[in-house]
């Protein structure tokens, strides 16, 4: 019973993560440029990856399997700001950013 | 983020050296060999004295080998302010996620973006580090630029559409930041950030 119960929830929790996925991959696609694209791209990945992850314990309920899991969500959650700074500050100083599309740009100002 | 981590070891030093201060880096060297221990030993799956030693060995090796700046932690743990900070987390790590997964599959609809900057009440590098963090996992708003001597962050917001969201992206920031120094700053930095602006709500 509780088995059943943990099965549907970690299906819930894939399905939900997939969908965010495809999501973040079609606002890669459809975003203008890079910064926005930064936004899709490890953002809703970010709640995905979780997601999955917490689908995937739901299934395999191994005390092993866990712990793996929840390292994969925590150097997840830790390097991924880090990946996108860099990316976001390289894409900028490179003048890789349309100016059209900001309404502002206090960085500019400094 | 990398450059200003490693600036931040070199200017890091405690006000006050001493018994102290040294106390409180060999306390910091030991949770992170603990920490790099059960690491190791989650990584191979199960817990044996093999994994323990060969952990212990491994964590030994890195300490000695790659050693970080110190971090000063001055304040201390609030479980109940952690635990309100981890719910606003999620609360909004959801509902943003749904924003941008939303505009991304909206048919048509080119969002305009801002670059702000925003003043950090408290300009350790802990807090200025954790607040970038946290911006940085919550969708809709992505670190491009620390400055870290005045302390100011700058943020790319994504889909604003008027002053109106711009005022309330820079409040954001700020309670993030409220929120993080009510989970484990001291007790001089908590005032900082209660006193210096008169706001609403929790």
């Amino acid at each position: 019973m509780l088995g059943a119960i943990a099965d549907w929830l970690g299906a819930a929790c894939l399905v939900g993560g997939a969908l965010l996925s495809l999501a973040a991959g079609i606002g890669v696609l459809r975003f203008p440029d890079v910064l926005a694209r930064m936004h899709a791209g490890t953002k809703p990945q970010v709640l995905g990856v979780l997601l999955l992850l917490v689908g995937v314990a739901l299934r395999l309920r191994t005390p092993a399997d866990l712990g793996m899991v929840a390292l994969v969500g925590v150097f997840q959650l830790a390097t991924a700001p880090v990946a996108a700074q860099m990316i976001g500050r390289a894409a900028y100083r490179t003048g890789r950013v349309d100016p059209d599309l900001l309404d502002v740009d206090e960085l500019a100002e400094r | 983020m990398n450059r200003d981590r490693r600036a931040a070891g070199a200017q890091a030093v405690n006000p006050d050296p001493g018994a102290r201060s040294r106390a409180g880096r060999w306390r910091d060297q030991l949770i992170a060999f603990g920490w790099l221990v059960l690491v190791w030993n989650l990584l191979w799956g199960e817990f044996s004295w093999g994994n323990l030693v060969g952990g212990l060995l491994v964590a030994a090796a890195v300490l000695v080998f790659f050693p970080l700046p110190p971090v000063t932690f001055v304040g201390r743990l609030r479980p109940w302010a952690l635990l309100v900070f981890a719910l606003h987390f999620a609360g909004e790590l959801v509902t943003a996620s749904a924003h941008v997964a939303s505009i991304a599959v909206r048919p048509g609809y080119r969002p305009r973006d801002a670059i702000i900057g925003v003043r950090l009440r408290v300009r350790s590098d802990l807090n200025l580090a954790l607040t970038a963090e946290v911006l940085s996992l919550v969708p809709g708003t992505l670190i491009i630029e620390v400055d870290r001597e005045a302390g100011v962050l700058y943020v790319h917001v994504l889909d604003v559409r008027g002053p109106g969201d711009l005022a309330a992206s820079r409040e954001r920031v700020l309670a993030v930041e409220r929120r993080i120094v009510r989970a484990i700053g001291s007790a001089a930095e908590l005032r900082r950030v209660q006193t210096d602006t008169v706001e609403k709500g929790p």
